[in-house]
């Protein structure tokens, strides 16, 4: 049996609670919490003045290099950056070599986690088999096997008659669809977002348009089905907006964005830097802003790494040919905290972005800070400096857009279950 | 000084997903080249990668050297001396032609090895050719590396890899910096000025490198620059760039010194941005009636090679008159040379 651990006069912040005190963790779940507990006799003593202590990280927007692209990440090396970061339970995309999209892949996928030792994986079915947007896949049987929710991924889900398909015959089984929101004919052949920058560089371009299109037909959609949408690394104010009306029209829509949409813009493209070209595209300073009131006005219902491992090869191309997606496990409580610290949210409110927002879109018990609830906790000291350089990452993705950045928020350890899995 | 072969001092090149580094744009400027020296050095970047960027003086004396190259090319003498044991590489990935011999003959007038490399585009992956096509030929230790390629950036990201200077001969639908050059050249030869005439650049902006690099220079060096072209040939927020867009010839044309026109590639009317080719010359194609709209003594000018009848009518082309397009291919070559002259001079091979 593992010894208690008590975190002594921590900042305690999450689900509600937001407290200068102590914690105890006993056999793997919180057992108590408050400004002053005793100290168990045995027990290991962690005192950290100034940290704060939140529950672990859940990231509802994880592409895992396993199976299939390893030379990129498996999912140990994922697993390392993960616990590096403060995330104990991650969401993993389906588009994968094979595509997730059999209930024996589902519960491969979750045993790898468990096999960890330091996270949950959380798998997401494929809507269409193989993701090829052609047939639904089995939605019952891949919940049964532990499915959280549907996607294809990078792909979005592009007929219309498909995707009112898949939102009415996912409400049988309470399940949420997530969508890639980008109309593929608009988007096609594009490598940046559509601007004077574009055309600077003589790069094609994909229009703000091209995702509030696929976000109105889909609200429209899950109006008619009454089904849940979800959609995923939302990047314009345009489709916030059209957002923001379908929550007040009591739709069941939802959605979340990535830290390079509410810190990057398209200027971090400079000269060609192929490890700055995402899907969706960066975007302009006015949609950054948007998104930053998006999340101020809980429009956003989660902030989500969005990683994508690629390799240098993926990425050392000249910038049309270069694959899309930037990593992001270990930077994504640090870049939302700056958020915080240019006063933009308030902590408890950019914790719960994290934690236990994505934790109830995905329907599971994680992100909370309560008596009983699994001592999945991360530490961090808010303040503390540290700066981005990609190379000298944790895990193997290397790709990160926010090469260089400068950031507070170093973190200090993470447990899983109460084990201690970083620091 | 940094030397080519001294790699002990030279910093230490990771891929960081940056395309450019700080060390790759300075020059020595401790000693200045010899034949420069009167004048002092403007231009100072160690590659020709883009227009952008480049100010007033730097264009201006690589216009300046190129006229002098005019003239010693029409005497029919060379400099042989200049470039000897210089090694020209052209690297093209594209077709081209007539860039790629006037290159090549500017590179052989001023004395250097040129060799032509031509590397299929249709090769399944052409990054990955990119890439190792620029590790091989910088293991060969060449001087000047004249790229030509489909993608937009690709010459950044190769003078990230190579030791040579590397000069973009055109890189998909981003920059042209030697036709813009030697297009200002012609202009200035027979305006006798660049600054405060009225330049308008016709057709099919939006992938045209050509378009790209004028407007650039132009705009740089004082001109009022304008886009004529159907909604669909012009790209997004290009008004940013310091031009104004025009949809119809008549007003585009109005009052120019100088017409610009561009190719209208086919495959553009297969991709539905224009419907037909004899929709396209009966609204932007240029002959007479539309080249009237232009002040009289206006000029024509197109990069080639021609579609006549599609972009321009053979009537306007040949127009002795007006069209100054066989004077570009000349003014081509006189700046390539001006070209190759000053990018060699920052490399010291030459000195102890």
């Amino acid at each position: 049996m593992n010894p208690d651990t008590l975190f002594s006069g921590v900042r305690i912040v999450g689900s509600g609670v937001d407290l200068v005190g102590d914690l105890l963790v006993r056999d793997g779940l919180i057992a108590d919490f408050g400004a002053s507990l005793g100290r168990p006799d045995g027990a290991i003593v962690i005192e950290a003045d100034t940290a704060i202590l939140c529950p672990g990280l859940v990231d509802m927007r994880v592409a895992l290099g396993e199976p299939g692209a390893e030379y990129r990440e498996t999912i140990a090396s994922a697993a390392l950056a993960a616990a590096a970061g403060g995330i104990t339970t991650l969401a993993a995309l389906p588009d994968t070599q094979p595509t997730i999209d059999d209930p024996a892949l589902v519960q491969w996928l979750r045993s790898k986690g468990e096999a960890t030792g330091s996270l949950t994986i959380l798998p997401y079915g494929a809507v269409t088999k193989g993701c090829r947007g052609e047939e639904l896949a089995e939605f019952g049987l891949l919940c049964e096997a532990g499915a959280v929710a549907f996607t294809d991924g990078l792909k979005p889900v592009a007929s219309a008659r498909l995707m009112r398909l898949a939102l009415s015959y996912a409400r049988g089984f309470n399940a949420r669809i997530v969508q890639h929101p980008e109309d593929p004919s608009l988007a096609a052949g594009g490598a940046a977002t559509e601007s004077e920058q574009a055309t600077r560089l003589g790069l094609p371009g994909i229009p703000a348009a091209a995702e509030a299109l696929m976000v109105a037909r889909d609200i429209r959609l899950a109006e008619l089905t009454g089904g849940a949408v979800h959609f995923a690394h939302i990047s314009t104010g345009e489709a916030l907006e059209l957002i923001r009306r379908a929550k007040a029209a009591a739709l069941h829509v939802t959605c979340d964005t990535a830290p390079p949409y509410f810190d990057l813009n398209e200027t971090s493209i400079g000269d060609f830097r192929s490890y700055a070209k995402l899907s969706p595209p960066l975007r302009k300073e006015a949609d950054r802003r948007a998104v930053v009131a998006g999340l101020v006005d809980g429009t956003v219902d989660a902030v989500a790494s969005d990683h994508q491992p690629r390799d240098v090869d993926d990425k050392r191309l000249p910038f049309a040919l270069a694959s899309a997606g930037g990593s992001g496990l270990a930077t994504l409580l640090a870049v939302t905290l700056a958020q915080v610290h240019n006063g933009s949210l308030a902590l408890a409110a950019a914790i719960d972005l994290l934690t236990a927002k994505p934790a109830a879109l995905l329907g599971i018990e994680a992100g909370r800070i309560a008596r009983g609830a699994p001592a999945d906790l991360c530490l961090f000291a808010p303040e503390r400096i540290w700066k981005v350089d990609a190379g000298k990452l944790p895990g193997k993705a290397q790709n990160t857009p926010f090469d260089g950045r400068a950031l507070e928020g170093v973190m200090l350890g993470t447990w899983k279950r109460g084990a201690r899995v970083f620091g | 000084m940094l030397r080519r072969h001294d790699k002990a001092t030279q910093p230490e090149r990771r891929f960081h997903g940056w395309l450019w580094h700080p060390d790759s744009n300075t020059l020595p400027v401790d000693a200045p080249p010899p034949l420069l020296q009167r004048s002092g050095v403007f231009y100072r970047q160690k590659h020709l990668l883009a227009i952008e960027g480049l100010e007033p003086p730097a264009i201006s004396q690589l216009l300046d050297l190129a006229e002098s190259y005019v003239l010693l090319n029409r005497s029919g003498k060379t400099q042989r001396d200049l470039l000897r044991g210089r090694t020209l590489i052209n690297l093209f990935f594209e077709d081209s032609t007539r860039t790629r011999t006037s290159f090549e003959l500017a590179g052989k007038r001023l004395g250097a090895d040129v060799i032509n490399m031509a590397v299929s585009s249709s090769s399944v992956n052409k990054g990955e050719t990119l890439i190792d096509t620029a590790a091989t030929l910088n293991a060969m230790h060449c001087d000047l590396l004249v790229v030509r390629h489909d993608q937009s950036g690709a010459p950044n990201l190769l003078a990230q890899i190579v030791d040579a200077a590397v000069i973009n001969a055109g890189d998909g639908t981003r920059e042209h910096p030697t036709q813009a050059l030697l297009d200002a050249l012609t202009i200035k030869r027979r305006k006798g000025r660049i600054a405060g005439l009225t330049v308008a650049i016709c057709g099919d902006i939006a992938h045209s490198r050509v378009a790209r690099s004028n407007i650039h220079l132009l705009t740089t060096m004082g001109c009022q620059v304008r886009v004529v072209g159907p909604p669909t040939l012009i790209p997004a927020e290009i008004a940013d760039l310091g031009v104004t867009v025009f949809h119809e010839m008549a007003a585009g044309l109005g009052g120019a010194d100088v017409v610009m026109m561009l190719r209208l590639q086919r495959e553009r009317m297969s991709r539905g941005l224009v419907p037909s080719a004899r929709e396209y010359f009966r609204f932007y194609g240029l002959d007479q009636a539309k080249l009237s709209h232009a002040k009289p003594d206006a000029i024509v000018m197109h990069p080639g090679p021609m579609n006549r009848g599609v972009e321009i009518d053979s009537a306007v082309a040949d127009d002795a008159l007006h069209s100054v397009i066989k004077e570009q291919v000349e003014m081509g070559v006189a700046v390539r040379m001006a070209v190759l002259d000053i990018l060699s001079q920052g490399h010291g091979r030459n000195e102890p």
